[in-house]
């Protein structure tokens, strides 16, 4: 090309403007106490809050600590507070805080480990205590050679919104149950245990209600419902935990009618 | 024991608070209108003392009127039992469950006997 320069036009890029960041930073060996540090990020219209803090990153300030992979709303691993909400960052826009300075601190509710980043050990823990896989009956399983369990796809559509979930925790960090007694078992694994309960090729709802029906499940939450709102992937556990108190309640006259013909 | 224990108790109290909701959000607002609006100031009907104190003799009103006036405290209870364990008093939690419930039931009674010697 001889032609001389060579101008790629991209739409809405405007790099002379900034955008201030405040940003949580907190070293365990060195801070006694977190602080916010704030830095200039160039303003652009395709930016997410994840770009700008790559760019502190980058060209800023190496010793930031935070956590992401994917930068499309699947890993869920992005989650942080973005002025006081939870939000994935990788789709959170900057052109969407007007005022010229955003605040992005860890994710609230869990232990900071340095920075924005954050222990997951007892969600991680709350995951496995609902036993997020198929289960069967004592002589249930199916041998291989019987083929596959079938199912049809309108039992699919039954739970297939609580597959979605992608363990990001923004709807623990939005649950004011959690914020104050992190024995609930919480959003995100009612909805898995409610995903498993729902499949036609389970058998293991009954192991589950120990966890989800028990004094730490269910019937702790008083829905608020702050974690469908936040929920970037529309599962709804609200309404999963209250679909769970129905169908415990629906348990529990089921019992009372079959009592007397137990004995 | 701890399960079965929440299994059977809290299923109860959850239809009580449920039932209780939907009366105050549905029963509630139309006989606010109609006893404190529409009766006295004459727009519907003539709602004199005498025809109301008659119908509210009729067992199947006082009836109704039981659940509409006993459910609420149970919904009351409930809310009001989370609204203090959440301020931060876990630690009565047994006596705020009593208290509120107990309070209930109390209130129930009481609607029982107000509405037995109508
Ligand atoms: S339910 Fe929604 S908010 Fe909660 S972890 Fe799953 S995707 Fe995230
Ligand atoms: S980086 Fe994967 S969800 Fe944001």
């Amino acid at each position: 090309m001889a032609s001389g320069r060579t101008y790629i036009w991209k739409r809405g890029i405007s790099v002379s403007e900034s955008i201030e960041l405040e940003i949580f930073r907190y070293c365990p060996e060195k801070d006694a106490e977190p602080l916010f540090k704030s830095y200039q990020v160039p303003f652009r219209e395709d930016w997410v809050v994840l770009d700008a803090i790559n760019y502190i990153k980058d060209e800023l300030d190496g010793t930031l600590s935070y956590r992401w992979s994917c930068r499309m709303g699947v890993c869920g691993s992005c989650g942080m507070m973005v002025n006081g909400e939870p939000k994935l960052t990788c789709s959170a826009f900057l052109r969407d805080y007007s005022s010229g300075k955003i605040r992005v601190e860890p994710l609230q509710g869990f232990p900071v480990l340095r920075d924005l980043v954050f222990q997951m050990d007892d969600f991680i823990n709350k995951l496995t205590e609902v036993k997020p896989y198929i289960l069967r009956n004592e002589n249930g399983e199916k041998q291989v050679e019987e083929g596959e369990y079938l199912q049809s796809p309108a039992q699919l559509a039954k739970y297939k919104q609580y597959t979605l979930c992608i363990n990001c925790m923004l709807c623990y960090s939005a649950c004011p149950i959690y914020a104050l007694d992190s024995e609930f078992v919480g959003p995100a694994a009612i909805a898995l245990a409610q995903r498993y309960n729902m499949d036609s090729r389970d058998q293991g709802r009954k192991q589950r209600q120990e966890v989800i029906a028990g004094h730490e499940g269910i019937w702790q939450c008083t829905f608020v419902g702050e974690c469908s709102v936040v929920c970037p992937k529309n599962v709804d556990p609200a309404a999963a935990i209250q679909r769970a108190k129905v169908s415990s309640t629906m348990d529990f006259f089921k019992g009372i009618i079959t009592l007397g013909s137990k004995e | 024991m701890e399960v079965e224990l929440a299994q059977s108790k809290e299923p109860v109290i959850w239809m009580l608070f449920s039932a209780g909701g939907m009366i105050s959000a549905m029963v509630f607002p139309v006989l606010l209108l109609i006893t404190g609006f529409l009766l006295p100031f004459e727009i519907a009907g003539d709602g004199t003392f005498e025809r109301i104190h008659v119908a509210l003799k009729h067992p199947l009103i006082k009836l109704i009127l039981f659940f509409v006036i006993s459910l609420p405290f149970f919904h009351w209870a409930h809310r009001f039992r989370f609204t203090l364990v959440d301020i931060g008093l876990k630690h009565v939690s047994l006596m705020i469950t009593v208290c509120c419930y107990g309070g209930a039931i109390l209130g129930s009674i009481l609607t029982i006997i107000v509405l037995w010697n109508i």
